[in-house]
């Protein structure tokens, strides 16, 4: 009985396997292995405009499997991969790109972590400063003489 | 006290940057502006969805008169509840357009036989040619062509009946 329902089991893994395969990514042979290094991070780090958050390379929508198709068309056109890029935005626009161009747009994107960091070092830079400043600075003559007689006491006790 | 004060500057400024980004998570990401915003309405050469021996070109766009290119397809539900927006519109006397987007000849036609037909003519795109030019990403998507075929609206999704009214009507007003 046991046995039964174990190879059960494992016929419908096997079958649910295969549906799955007809829905997933097709996989593309390379002779060359800077293309396919090249189609790989190029699927990677386009987004799929229709999807939740996936790369072109993970997700098995139509518009996805097109674009991968023109990724792979024009690889194997020798175009480069800023082209590629380029003529994914002019369509789908600035969605479609995991690494957001620095531009106009896009400059507090960047800029705000280095901005940050630097508004952060010139802080504790002018902290420590200030900080110097004033136990190195001058003691009035009021001080002076208190501390004369502060030291003095100490002295004569 | 005023350097006491100067403490609370990155806790307003976390503040600021929270609510920014919080905003930021209740908008659609299916509600962008397309990339072809402001942009000549790409080129094409296809076939008719009516007639296969007649083929189409940018120039069906180039008439001087503006027009509403709405892609479709027999398998998309939404693109039948919009039919009765879209005949509407049509009445209105504003030029229609369709492009019969991932779809075949047979099932195209008995769409519009089932749920009319707004359009004066149907571009026939069964490979996704034009709609990937157009950045396309998921039926229906209407563009709003001016008289000089440029691309000046574009609207993602399902058009109900308060879209015409407060979006479509306006907008081929403002191109008008």
């Amino acid at each position: 009985m046991a046995v039964i329902r174990l190879a059960l089991i494992g016929f419908l893994t096997l079958l649910m396997a295969g549906t799955l395969q007809a829905g997933a990514i097709e996989v593309r042979e390379f002779d060359d292995p800077v293309m396919e290094q090249r189609y790989r991070s190029l699927t990677a780090s386009l987004r799929c405009p229709t999807c939740e958050n996936q790369a072109i390379n993970d997700s098995d929508a139509p518009v996805s499997r097109d674009m991968r198709n023109h990724v792979y068309m024009m690889l194997m056109d020798g175009r480069a991969d800023m082209e590629i890029r380029d003529f994914m935005v002019e369509r789908f626009g600035n969605y479609v790109l995991y690494n957001p161009r620095l531009e106009g747009r896009t400059f507090l994107l960047w800029g705000l972590p280095a901005g940050l960091v630097l508004a952060g070092g010139v802080l504790v830079a002018l902290v420590v400063r200030a900080r110097r400043n004033a136990s190195a600075r001058e003691l009035s003559a009021e001080e002076r003489a208190r501390l004369e007689a502060l030291i003095n006491r100490g002295r004569t006790e | 006290m005023t350097r006491r004060l100067i403490l609370l500057l990155p806790l307003i400024g976390f503040l600021v940057l929270s609510l920014f980004l919080y905003q930021g998570l209740s908008l659609n990401p299916f509600h962008r502006e397309s990339a072809l915003m402001a942009r000549d309405f790409p080129e094409f050469n296809l076939p008719t969805l009516e007639d296969p021996e007649r083929r189409v070109d940018r120039s069906l766009l180039q008439t001087g008169e503006l027009t509403l290119v709405n892609v479709w397809g027999e398998w998309c539900p939404e693109c039948k509840r919009e039919m009765p927006q879209l005949l509407d519109l049509a009445d209105r006397g504003i030029r229609m357009v369709g492009v019969n987007w991932k779809d075949t000849r047979e099932k195209g036609l008995g769409f519009l036989e089932d749920f009319g037909n707004p359009f004066e003519t149907n571009i026939f795109d069964p490979d996704n040619e034009l709609g990937f030019e157009l950045g396309v990403f998921g039926a229906p998507e209407t563009f709003l062509v001016d008289r000089d075929g440029i691309i000046r609206y574009h609207h993602t999704g399902y058009i109900s009946a308060s879209d015409v009214r407060e979006h479509i009507l306006p907008e081929v007003q403002k191109w008008q």
